[in-house]
């Protein structure tokens, strides 16, 4: 029977795999889904039946309570709330694995220092931490992208040193359970500085960077769950723990490269530094257009190229875009949307969101990809984004974002923007791109601006 | 060890255009967690204590599982919808 688990195991983890395979087109990522979900089923069943299962009264209603609550989670929630419910769900996973922590180290009290010595301490003592500050730090994140929680970045003095310390004191107090496994009374301040901890590790960090901080969490909770699996001596759980981890590590490595920032940067969680060097703005002119002046130009135009960003997020403009995009391609102009890696509120959210007011995703193009077509291209129309379409960090050395990689919209014949301000974007900087003069400035909400253009261009063709 | 390579080899081919679907669904993946919630509330020297982390942990792991995998397949059907629209508008 034993030996059975082992097969189902291995089975379960070659189907995670698969799925995550499967996952790089549109195409085939269906399946892969269905792959995940025999893969879950599998090491589930697996597990229930080759354990004397005790207490299985206590399992089952676990298990549907889980189910009762993801259902509705599952189709309730909107497109546009989709970062929130990955917070969540992270908080949730990471919570599990810290309780399977805590349980297991104090089931086996008090003989925890012949059972739980060496290497599963380890993996034990780093479950716990991970699952704790996770667990925190994701509702934090939760809290912070449904707006809950102020989403500017909160800031006291001298809080990199206080957050060192703290982590520092609760790696002491890690080790010393490693080695004194006995010493219960260590366990809660432990687990409670590692709550703590992941409350201040979130707060100081600014609506627009939660892209890397949820990869950054997504991995924290998979290597927790990996931990686990050592803890407990299941591969499976390493397995699956393992490629959850490296899949978060990856998304925020290519967050981090999408923003120019350094990885040890992002792992100390000393994000929002850049507000420091905040430029002294000076009063330019910026030419500013009307709603029916965008829809002429755009009209006349024949190639636009859409540059979404957060603004259309919070705006939830999606659908009006497609209105306009259906508009413009009925009069035969090429529309394509450039999407910065970082663009909306967690990787790969403005593709989602893009494709749920049912643009084509072949109309969607990276970074890499669109940026040698704007010098041919007609109109750059920039939608709430802000730093990834600033020439200063192609340009000016001495800015703060220097050398991030950028979409060259300034490179269009004309450009215009729909901002709601002219108030500089996450950075604190000033965008060179707004003063240039084919700039064009349309000052308004992402929604009611598109629908104003939107209702001039019937107009015209009727005219 | 391995399986960190494997995960960083494959994740490496997904393109951006998929990363929010493959986040939700790798959250879904790392549910597993579930399997060791089963372990530990299910082990014959539980007590009360572990059942009672152990009950929470599973209902946590499970919701995951349940919504993660809908979820993820409801963002796809969106992507997937468009494939023959898309070559109608050409």
């Amino acid at each position: 029977m034993a030996h059975l688990v082992n097969y189902i195991y291995i089975l379960s983890a070659a189907l995670f795999v698969l799925s995550l395979k499967w996952m790089n087109g549109p195409a085939t990522a269906r399946r892969g889904v269905f792959a995940g979900e025999i893969g879950m089923l599998l090491a589930v069943a697996g597990t229930l039946l080759s354990h004397e299962i005790l207490n299985w009264q206590w399992i089952l209603a676990a298990f549907l309570i889980g189910s009762a609550v993801g259902v509705p989670i599952a189709y309730i929630m909107p497109m546009t709330a989709v970062p929130q419910r990955t917070a969540m769900s992270h908080a949730c996973g990471a919570l599990a694995a810290a309780l399977v922590g805590t349980a297991e180290f104090y089931q086996h009290q008090p003989d925890a220092a012949t059972e739980l010595h060496g290497f599963t301490m380890v993996a034990l003592v780093v479950e716990t931490l991970l699952g704790f500050l996770t667990f925190t730090g994701s509702l934090m994140a939760m809290g912070k992208l449904q707006e809950i929680l102020p989403s500017r970045p909160i800031t006291y003095p001298k809080q990199n040193l206080i957050n060192l310390c703290l982590l520092t004191v609760a790696a002491g107090l890690g080790v010393r359970l490693i080695l004194v496994p006995t010493d219960t009374w260590i366990f809660p301040i432990f687990s409670g500085l590692a709550l703590i901890f992941g409350v201040l590790l979130i707060i100081p960090i600014g609506g627009a960077d939660m892209p890397t901080v949820i990869a950054l969490l997504n991995s924290y909770a998979g290597l927790s769950a990996c931990a686990m699996g050592f803890a407990l001596d299941n591969k499976l759980l390493v397995i699956a723990g393992a490629l959850d981890g490296s899949s978060g590590l990856i998304l925020s490595i290519i967050m981090c490269k999408a923003m120019n920032r350094s990885f040890t940067n992002v792992l100390f969680g000393a994000f929002g530094q850049l507000q420091v060097s905040k430029h002294a703005v000076d009063q330019r002119p910026v030419r500013s257009a009307s709603p029916e002046e965008a829809a002429s130009i755009l009209e006349a135009a024949s190639t636009v190229i859409v540059v979404p960003g957060y603004g259309l997020a919070v705006a939830q403009a999606q659908h009006k875009i497609r209105e306009l995009y259906d508009a413009l391609m009925r009069r035969g102009i090429d529309v394509k949307f450039a999407i910065h890696p970082v663009a909306g509120r967690m990787p790969g959210h403005m593709n989602v969101l893009l494709a749920e007011a049912d643009i084509p995703y072949d109309r969607l193009y990276e970074m890499d990809n669109i940026n040698s077509e704007f010098p041919q291209c007609d109109v750059a129309l920039v939608i709430g984004a802000n730093d990834v379409t600033n020439p200063a960090a192609r340009t000016d050395p001495t800015s703060p974002i220097y050398g991030m990689p950028i979409l060259d919209v300034d490179k269009a014949h004309t450009v215009m923007v729909i901002k709601r301000s002219m108030s500089p974007g996450f950075a604190g900087i000033d965008n060179e791109l707004y003063y240039m003069p084919k700039t064009l400035m349309l000052f308004g909400d992402a929604k009611v601006f598109v629908s104003e253009i939107l209702k001039e261009l019937p107009a015209r063709v009727a005219a | 060890m391995l399986a960190t390579f494997v995960g960083l080899e494959v994740i490496r081919k997904v393109s951006p255009l998929l990363h929010t679907p493959l986040m939700s669904l790798t959250n879904a993946i790392s549910a597993i967690s579930v399997v060791g919630a089963i372990l530990v509330t299910s082990a014959s020297g539980a007590t009360t204590l572990s059942k009672v982390l152990g009950f929470i942990a599973i209902t946590a792991a499970v919701t995951n599982i349940v919504s993660g995998f809908l979820i993820t397949d409801r963002m796809l059907k969106m992507f997937k919808k468009r494939v023959p629209a898309s070559g109608e508008k050409r």
